[in-house]
């Protein structure tokens, strides 16, 4: 009952994807130290494995994405967040690659996480989820690489929280990993990012309906604290020429200013709307739980607080890619990898793409960014003896 | 393999630096623009090639090409790589551009077995000349730039340079004194001979007993 109010009416059509039940013999052991499972994995693919299953790779998704890269979301109906860069002839080639993306453990979009059911109880998990990390998300990603076959990824790739997920396949599974590309990614939670989490956190928590996060036995929802969690989240994926650019100090819909507290600036309708639409397809407590995700990820505390050590021998291929009106994850959280990287005499290309969208611009129309990441995957498709493009020149 | 970058030929003075590299060794170029040296290695000698460009178009240009390639520069990028790294280093017209070039020369032959550096000559005896007889900063082929928007910030000659290496314990393998085209001049073995009559200078470099 409460699984189908997040899955629409009974007589609506499951939506997309594919899903696995994992580790029931083996348990995941979390960095908690809670052994977790099974555990049920939403995920989606697109193109085909090829007979030597080289040609495989994992796209990991950011804070609030999903594994619908290039599908229409279930829930909103918009395009797929990757949409753009999937398919024949595109970036991420369909007629190449075997791309998998998977709803990371914690999430609301089919993996198990604080919303599901515990199955020792009967009852949802809330709060009694266990504490979740970047590395928990990752092995549970490697078992479900283990569950198609996969012994080797030609590619993983994400942006923000993806891109974390990403040093973190390099650092834990180097052997696994061909090539890595994290983007608009950093290799620890900066202080004021851990802040911004923090608010948002604490605006859900703030919500009466959140119901010390029991809000689904009360049968309630805390839409208002998420709807301004987003609402902070979403000011910080943007820049100051971005907001300005788009909006300026415009009206909405009205000659002048109310002398009122309605959203009279056009910027503060649209961040009501941004945060009224999110409640619709995101949980509360996914949200705690996959934001202190974030908060704990630092890799070179992980590693002798030298990041260096965390790639210390590794064979991948790297590309780091920043963008310069990004301060959520600003360009020299990227350069601090690169330097790393460089430490280990690691194969690394970094590039940082000229881009007023702010952090958001990895999910946006960005040509440089886009023949970046073809050029790179060219290269290493290359390196690791792929076909060429179909009607690719010389 | 991946599309050639440019026509396919190489400039004259990196075509002579390619043919200074041994096949399959490892390269670091500094200063590598869109990766032209870099791209004729990987594909005529099987060289496991990275580059560092300062200009993002530059080093957009070189990763789309499937090269590793990153943004940074010869000041601030050098320092993290490990010793030994490489068995060579190169830094092509960009000496003079640099912060530190000493530091910037000692890291080259720290993280490689040998650098190779070229850069243009400020003993040309047009240079001299130049100087001499309009008493205005030169502007010639080599140094096109006025000297208030240029990005060559420490100048030197042949001998200048020369004396620096000395200084450092650098042993300097070979001297080709280049004219304004990158071609070899046919100079007899004078070090005040090329640093009056080369337009630009390249040498190969390595550490003392290294």
């Amino acid at each position: 009952m409460i699984m189908s109010e997040s899955s629409g009416s009974p007589s609506s059509p499951p939506p997309p994807g594919l899903k696995v039940e994992l580790g029931r013999d083996r348990p995941i052991r979390l960095d908690c130290g809670v052994d977790l499972g099974p555990v049920t994995v939403a995920y989606q693919t697109y193109g085909r494995l090829n007979a030597d299953k080289s040609n495989a790779i994992l796209i990991c998704h950011a804070l609030t994405g999903d594994h619908y890269v290039a599908d229409p979301h279930p829930i909103t109906g918009k395009p797929g967040w990757w949409s753009e860069l999937v398919g024949p002839g595109r970036v991420f080639d369909t007629d190449r690659y075997f791309l998998i993306c998977s709803n990371v453990l914690g999430g609301c979009m089919g993996t198990t996480g604080p919303m599901d059911v515990n199955p020792a109880t009967g009852q949802p998990w809330n709060l009694s989820f266990p504490v979740i990390t970047i590395g928990d998300m990752v092995q549970v990603q490697a078992r479900l690489v283990d569950h198609l076959g996969i012994d080797r990824l030609f590619c993983v790739v994400g942006g923000s929280m993806g891109g974390m997920q990403v040093l973190e396949w390099a650092h834990s599974f180097p052997e696994r990993v061909f090539a890595a590309i994290p983007i608009a990614a950093a290799a620890r939670h900066s202080a004021q990012n851990i802040a911004f989490h923090e608010v948002g956190r604490q605006a859900i928590v703030a919500d009466p309906d959140w119901c010390e996060g029991n809000y689904l036995l009360e049968g309630k929802r805390p839409h208002r604290g998420l709807a301004v969690a987003r609402m902070a989240a979403h000011i910080t994926y943007l820049s100051e020429p971005a907001l300005h650019q788009k909006f300026g100090r415009n009206l909405q819909n009205r000659e002048t200013v109310t002398y009122g507290f309605d959203a009279d600036f056009q910027v503060e309708s649209y961040l009501r709307h941004q945060g009224s639409t999110f409640v619709d397809r995101f949980d509360a407590n996914s949200y705690l739980y996959i934001t202190r995700a974030m908060d704990y990820f630092d890799l070179a505390a992980e590693n002798g607080g030298v990041l260096a050590n965390a790639f210390r021998g590794t064979r991948t291929r790297f590309c780091v890619v920043s963008f310069t009106s990004d301060w959520l994850f600003p360009t020299p959280e990227s350069r601090a990898i690169v330097h790393a990287l460089n430490a280990v005499a690691a194969n690394v290309s970094f590039v940082e793409i000229k881009s007023d969208k702010g952090h958001d611009a990895f999910l946006l129309d960005e040509p440089e960014f886009h023949a970046t990441l073809t050029g790179f995957l060219e290269g290493a498709a290359a390196h690791r003896g792929l076909p060429r493009a179909k009607g690719g020149g010389p | 393999m991946m599309m050639t970058i440019g026509n396919g030929n190489l400039r004259v003075d990196l075509k002579l630096i390619a043919d200074m590299i041994e096949p399959g060794s490892r390269v670091l170029d500094v200063g590598c623009g869109e990766g032209a040296l870099l791209d004729w290695l990987g594909r005529t000698k099987n060289v496991d090639g990275r580059g560092v460009e300062l200009s993002m178009a530059g080093v957009s240009a070189a990763v789309s090409h499937g090269l590793s390639v990153i943004q940074g520069d010869a000041d601030t990028d050098l320092k993290d790589y490990p010793s030994g790294a490489f068995d060579y280093v190169i830094l092509s017209q960009t000496l003079q551009a640099t912060h530190e070039p000493r530091t910037v020369l000692s890291h080259m032959l720290r993280i490689g077995r040998r650098a190779i550096v070229s850069f243009p000559n400020f003993g040309h005896w047009r240079v001299r000349a130049h100087l001499l007889l309009r008493g205005t900063m030169p502007v010639t082929d080599t140094l096109a730039y006025d000297w208030y928007d240029t990005p060559n910030i420490h100048f030197c000659t042949i001998r200048d340079f020369l004396n620096l290496s000395r200084s450092l314990g650098i042993t300097v393998e070979r001297s080709i004194a280049l004219d304004r085209g990158g071609k070899v001049l046919p100079l007899p073995d004078c070090e005040g001979i090329a640093n009056l009559f080369a337009d630009q200078g390249l040498f190969v470099l390595s550490r003392r007993g290294g």
